[in-house]
């Protein structure tokens, strides 16, 4: 008991934090570069160990890489299924967002439609993409519309989850000291949603692009899914792999240069505390 | 202090306030409960633990709607209620300086702020984070957030408990030190009496549960007279005529 009041809440003027994170981000880089030429090094040795057209040495995808780069085929077919990402993983975080919290904050509300998201939950991404041909035409709202659904159920659960872990505390103050609506979606609901965002965009962003290609597969002429199938019945491995390869890294700037700003900017509060 | 004459008070008269558990058993917190506080006054509500302090606190700020009765709230300047919580309530993702400002109506919001941040001893803590202060510190800034409303009346639900005694005691002088600066009408809650008798002008004394008002001791003594001597004769005069009450 006593050791607990032993002065830690004086006073302390001087306790301020000098020094941040140091900065010694260059043993990761190392790491990681190390990684992939170990995977590419086991990736060559694998294909001149057995030759075969179903596994061609990462220099003959490459070659297709460049060959399809300059054509202007891979950026073109690549450009549009970013696109389709793009409107999907806005419309999803969106209405999954919104859904979301309502169901977190309305107790009532949520038991009724619980069922409605365990049974979205579990249609397989297929069926919805196939339903949404049918009934909707081989469109581009189709398409990006079931890449949303599919994602839209994993968003209302993290963000339902969200919403419940809501702190009534700063709710409380937000009303006696009359904060405006915009400000308390701003400064005070949003940011103790922010680790729930971030979490659902995370693997939103996985699931989405994935499925994206599952669409353009089935019901689109162009985008990285199509090509990806072209090529498969030519049973062209190197340019089947060329897309992927290409597709991930674009997937892993992103995630890089956006995904992880954003979040440290964020959560700047939280790496500063003393 | 300057008692502003007894212009629009701050009038309560709580009839009744239930709770009703999840199992349906139905507990009375207050039971007629009335009491005033005048304008410029500074007033403790005083009781033993769970006597509805707190309660009468979340009626008055308009968190608790679910009671019969009625409250007046006092007229005139601003009309904004102001409040500082038993724990800090600042935003962690916000600095102390826009965790005042954004308590602030728009017409305040640039407002010139150092005067009250100096008082305070913030003057440095400004663009700090509340997880970098002390339980202390972010104390202050809540008080600070309090008056920077200029409120039309401050609610204060035992500001100083859980910090240590050399603390909470510091952090008492600052209050009245910016009280004193501008004369709010403040109501504060708490059950350490030594702390309402060197703060309030008037106390208010309630009972066990269902709380309702069991008297008032008027300390009428001016605030730079009242040393821990002086404070040891207040309380023995207070426990003779409250002897009740812990």
């Amino acid at each position: 008991m006593n050791a607990r009041e032993g002065g830690a809440g004086r006073p302390g003027v001087e306790a301020a934090p000098k020094g941040r994170k140091a900065p010694l981000a260059f043993a990761p880089a190392l790491t990681v570069a190390a990684s992939l030429a170990g995977f590419l090094a086991l990736w060559a040795f694998a294909a001149a160990a057995w030759p075969s057209r179903a596994l061609p040495p990462p220099l003959a995808v490459w070659s297709v890489f460049v060959k399809e780069l300059m054509s202007g085929e891979l950026p073109w077919h690549l450009g549009i299924t970013l696109a389709r990402v793009a409107a999907a993983f806005v419309l999803a975080m969106l209405i999954g967002t919104v859904i979301g919290i309502l169901l977190g904050m309305s107790r009532r509300a949520n038991a009724f439609f619980d069922p409605w998201v365990v049974l979205f939950l579990n249609i397989p991404a297929l069926v919805i993409i196939v339903l949404a041909y049918v009934w909707f035409g081989l469109n581009e709202a189709a398409a990006i519309g079931a890449v949303a659904v599919n994602k839209i159920p994993n968003v209302v659960v993290t963000m339902r989850e969200g919403a419940r872990a809501l702190d009534q505390r700063y709710a409380d103050m937000a009303f006696v000291y009359r904060f405006s609506a915009l400000d308390r979606i701003r400064h005070v609901l949003m940011p103790q949603l922010q680790p729930y965002l971030a979490a659902a965009a995370r693997s939103g962003l996985a699931i989405i692009w994935k499925i994206v290609l599952v669409v353009e597969l089935l019901g689109r002429s162009n985008g990285v899914g199509f090509q990806i199938y072209l090529h498969f019945q030519m049973f062209e491995v190197a340019a089947i792999l060329a897309y992927t390869m290409a597709f991930v890294a674009v997937m892993l700037v992103i995630e890089i240069a956006l995904v992880q700003p954003f979040e440290r900017h964020a959560t700047r509060w939280r790496g500063r505390a003393a | 202090m300057q008692r502003v004459g007894a212009a629009a008070p701050l009038e309560v008269n709580i009839a009744e306030k239930t709770f009703r558990s999840a199992e349906g058993v139905s507990i009375v917190a207050l039971r007629n409960l009335s009491f005033e506080v005048a304008r410029g006054e500074f007033v403790c509500l005083f009781g033993p633990s769970g006597c509805g302090k707190t309660t009468t606190l979340r009626i008055l700020l308009g968190l608790d709607r679910d009671f019969t009765g009625s409250f007046s709230m006092p007229e005139g300047g601003s009309a904004r209620v102001a409040a500082v919580f038993q724990e800090p309530v600042l935003l962690p993702w916000r600095t102390v300086e826009q965790n005042v400002r954004l308590a602030l109506p728009k017409n305040l919001r640039d407002a010139d702020l150092t005067p009250l941040f100096e008082r305070l001893g913030l003057s440095a803590m400004r663009m700090l984070y509340p997880g970098e202060l002390s339980l202390g510190l972010a104390r202050r800034a809540a008080l600070a957030r309090a008056f920077a409303t200029e409120p039309a009346i401050l609610f204060l639900d035992e500001p100083f408990v859980s910090i240590d005694e050399r603390t909470a005691q510091g952090l008492r002088h600052l209050l009245l030190s910016v009280w004193s600066a501008r004369p709010t009408t403040a109501l504060m809650v708490t059950h350490n009496l030594r702390e309402a008798l060197m703060l309030a002008d008037r106390i208010i004394v309630l009972s066990p549960r269902p709380g309702r008002v069991v008297g008032i001791f008027a300390v009428g003594l001016p605030r730079t007279e009242r040393t821990p001597a002086a404070l040891d004769r207040l309380s023995r005069s207070f426990l003779e005529q409250f002897t009740t009450v812990e």
